[in-house]
């Protein structure tokens, strides 16, 4: 079946009542029942909850085959908690068939590639897939269809039950001996601990790995004692080099700062922008850079901008601090700048993925938001985004809060270069659909702006500020005229993930990976 | 391969970005950033033993590039090297809209160089005549020079000077209050002036110090220079907020411009606009407002 992208979905994945991407706000108004975990009664006094080991702590939880188990990505590319847990649990204890349920997966999972290939591991859900382990998902190895999530989907599922976690890992820089957890302190420091909060109240199970124990209460907590059943005190919980980057520094390349300049040009020609307005910018050089114009904007209009929400890093933080933002609220952070600024800085707070992006609930911050800057891998005709697929087909990116914020914000900008090497970043059809066209609204390219026509009202802003834009039909011919057309990827016919829309309507399928042959 | 308009002697030259030509993803796209011109650098840029690549890399720019509205300028090497006679071949094959005299210092080296361009000309089939040219002052016997150079021939658009080799003639350094080049700006301008062409001032080469760049390029504009050489794309806005004219300035301009069109029209030729007397004099000048600012996106009319 067809659905409101022009994808084609097949059948047998409708079975069970899943529906096709209808269109933005398709499920307004409709009601959810949640779904509740069942946990057990710490009713006698407890001294501590520590164990020695991580196997005996998913002995203590009653971990099993077929079980699914979730991870937070706070720890970034320096995670060592993914590995050591399933390590425990496939070499230790011997179990199979897992499901791993991750906010995102990276690089630093390669092992798990081999636990899919032997089978141990059978399921992923996660919005981020990069590195082997997205290799061999793409080559069909996994032995169910893996799903791939927003990060306000993400949610979004485990309160329905769509997912249901068995046993939920908490990658703690620091807890206290019953489970009370911050992303401060210690020598791991990550700051917010967003993404681990849904999972922590619906999972029938809380294990907290740190390495950094301090004396009860650590407070105050991100993911509280009440849900914890272990704690367990390992010597690292991950590469603090990798977890969070030197402090984000904003790009000198002349084509980042030209682009830079033009999504601030779009966004001060806006009504949106006035004092108090709000903004989510990604950390790619461009969308970073932004900021930088729109400090420019904001001095010359007099204005401040109300509330900043988003991936945390430092040029956000330097505004908060110049008094320049509101409030910085933040489901992850980027740098040790961000890192050590969250609840420390005045107005600087945490929130967990559901307030954050979920939009199933009734109040997440995505939906008041006036602008994001958003970057992309490639952007059809259709405004339809991909972040999730490389050229080649394979898994390698995540659509992380990109399609939440694209659909919940007033202006929504895509910033990137027309072309990449010799790939046309702006082309026909995406690979694969992760933001819907219909949540897109204006594309800022290194050789020109382009306008969704389901905005004229923006249109006109453009041309009454005098910006140029041209259709976006036009930039993709001047990208084929640079780099070439490309033919098509091939692929098999054989969904090796579904990609589905915040709303939990199937967006796309990514198929199995045709080996090139000339 | 790309066939470039016939090339515009006088036309908007507020901004001229050098490049290397030999870096391709410098120069594949230098349009995008609304320079009036790039200069493609044959000279100083690119090594002794690199010149024969730089020049298949600026030829296969050349003709495969379309860079638009935006002017194509060469660098090519200076008259005491073995470089420069295959520099203007290469120039003229490829359709270059003018080149850069480096190191000009006599009238004679203006005519060598049309010499050879017109024999290139002939050679490739390019129209005789279509190639522009422009001479870089280096040092003081070339400012002395200033107006035999300017008016040595009907293809020069422009002279510019060099800062860095001409500071080094004159054992004198950067000064940020242009003590340090004053009598050769202002002895260049005025022979610019007189000859009729266009006058550019050197590069700013310290991208750190926006400060500074701004009060040279405001010290420029009071001089009556018609442009500036770039290093860097991020300095273009700035040369072009500085170069735009006042609103006040475009307003007296259209006024004038249509009042004298209107007068022309009924056999009057002199008249006021706003109490001040007008009369043609004046009207070269008010068009050349217009133009500059219908390039600023200050003014949409159709008078120019």
């Amino acid at each position: 079946m067809k659905n409101a992208v022009g994808r084609e979905i097949p059948d047998f994945l409708l079975e069970g009542g899943k529906e096709v991407y209808q269109g933005k706000n398709y499920m307004d108004g409709k009601y959810v029942q949640k779904a509740t975990p069942k946990t057990r009664r710490y009713e006698k006094p407890q001294e501590s909850k520590i164990v020695e080991t991580i196997k005996d702590a998913l002995i203590a939880c009653g971990a099993r085959d077929g079980m699914t188990f979730s991870f937070h990505h706070h720890l970034r590319e320096g995670d060592f908690v993914v590995n050591m847990v399933m390590k425990a649990a496939i070499e230790e204890l011997g179990l199979k068939d897992l499901t791993i349920a991750a906010s995102s997966l990276g690089a630093a999972h390669d092992l798990i590639a081999d636990y899919i290939e032997e089978g141990k591991v059978i399921g992923i859900q996660t919005s981020g897939i990069r590195g082997r382990m997205g290799q061999v998902v793409s080559e069909g190895k996994l032995k169910t269809t893996a799903i791939i999530r927003s990060h306000g989907g993400r949610p979004r599922a485990i309160e329905a039950g769509e997912v249901h976690i068995d046993i939920a890992f908490v990658g703690a820089p620091t807890s206290d001996c019953v489970g009370n957890s911050r992303g401060i302190g210690g020598k791991s420091n990550c700051g917010s601990l967003g993404y681990a909060m849904t999972d922590a109240k619906f999972a029938d199970h809380v294990v907290v790995i740190t390495d950094c124990l301090v004396d009860f209460p650590n407070m105050p907590a991100s993911v509280e004692a009440i849900d914890v059943d272990a704690v367990v005190v390992v010597d690292s919980i991950g590469n603090p080099k990798k977890i969070a980057s030197a402090a984000a520094r904003i790009s000198q390349n002349p084509r980042d700062l030209m682009m830079a300049e033009n999504v601030a040009k779009v966004i001060a020609s806006t009504p949106y922008f006035r004092d108090g307005f709000s903004f989510q910018t990604g950390v790619g050089g461009p969308s970073l850079a932004a900021n930088l114009f729109l400090e420019k904007y904001m001095d010359e209009r007099g204005i401040k901008m109300g509330w900043a929400i988003g991936g945390i890093c430092k040029p956000m933080v330097e505004l908060l601090k110049k008094g320049k933002i509101g409030k910085v609220i933040d489901v992850q952070d980027f740098d040790l700048d961000a890192v050590n600024s969250i609840n420390q800085t005045p107005n600087h707070f945490e929130m967990s993925a559901s307030q954050y992006a979920n939009p199933a609930n009734k109040g997440a911050f995505v939906n008041k938001l006036d602008f994001v800057v958003l970057a992309a891998l490639e952007i059809d005709t259709g405004f339809n985004v991909n972040v999730l697929t490389g050229s080649d087909g394979v898994l390698r990116g995540a659509p992380g809060g990109h399609p939440d914020t694209a659909a919940g914000s007033k202006v929504c900008i895509i910033v990137t270069p027309l072309v990449r090497g010799r790939m046309a970043t702006v082309c026909e059809k995406v690979v694969t659909v992760t933001t819907p066209g219909d949540c897109v609204d204006v594309l800022v390219t290194d050789y020109g702006i382009a306008v969704n026509p389901l905005r004229p009202d923006l249109i006109k802003c453009l041309d009454d500020a005098g910006i140029e834009h041209v259709s976006i039909e036009s930039l993709k011919e001047k990208a084929y005229s640079i780099v070439g057309r490309p033919d098509d990827v091939q692929f098999e016919d054989k969904v090796v993930a579904i990609l589905e829309a915040r709303d939990g309507t199937i967006l796309d399928v990514i198929r199995q990976i045709k080996p090139y042959t000339l | 391969m790309i066939k470039r308009p016939t090339p515009e002697r006088f036309r908007l030259r507020r901004t001229m970005m050098f490049m290397n030509a030999q870096k391709p993803g410098l120069i594949k796209d230098a349009y995008i950033y609304g320079c009036d011109s790039i200069m493609l650098d044959l000279e100083d840029a690119v090594a002794e033993n690199q010149k024969d690549a730089a020049r298949f890399s600026l030829y296969h720019a050349l003709t495969t590039i379309d860079y638009g509205k935006t002017e194509v300028i060469v660098r090519i090497n200076g008259l005491d090297t073995p470089h420069w006679q295959e520099d203007i071949r290469v120039c003229v094959a490829g359709g270059a809209d003018g080149i850069r005299i480096a190191k000009c210092e006599s009238a004679q080296d203006v005519k060598t160089v049309e010499a050879a361009v017109e024999a290139a000309e002939k050679e490739f089939g390019v129209e005789v005549g279509r190639t522009l040219l422009m001479a870089a002052l280096e040092s003081p016997k070339g400012v002395l020079n200033a107006y035999e150079i300017c008016s040595a021939s009907d293809r020069m658009f422009g002279v510019a000077i060099s800062g860095g080799d001409f500071r080094k003639c004159m054992q004198t350094k950067f000064d940020p209050s242009g003590i340090d080049m004053l009598v050769a700006r202002g002895q260049m301008l005025m022979a610019a002036r007189a000859a009729g062409i266009q006058c550019f001032d050197t590069v700013f080469t310290d991208l750190d110090d926006n400060e500074g760049f701004e009060a040279e390029v405001r010290q420029n504009k009071a001089m009556g220079f018609d442009g500036k050489s770039l290093i860097n794309p991020k300095q273009i806005r700035l040369v072009h907020e500085v170069f735009a004219p006042t609103e006040k300035e475009v307003l007296q301009a259209e006024a004038m411009v249509s009042a004298f069109r209107e007068a022309a029209a009924q056999g009057i030729g002199v008249f006021t606009v706003n109490g001040k007397m007008v009369d043609v004099a004046f009207i070269p000048g008010a068009e050349r407002t217009l133009k500059l600012a219908k390039a600023c996106g200050m003014y949409e009319g159709d008078l120019v």
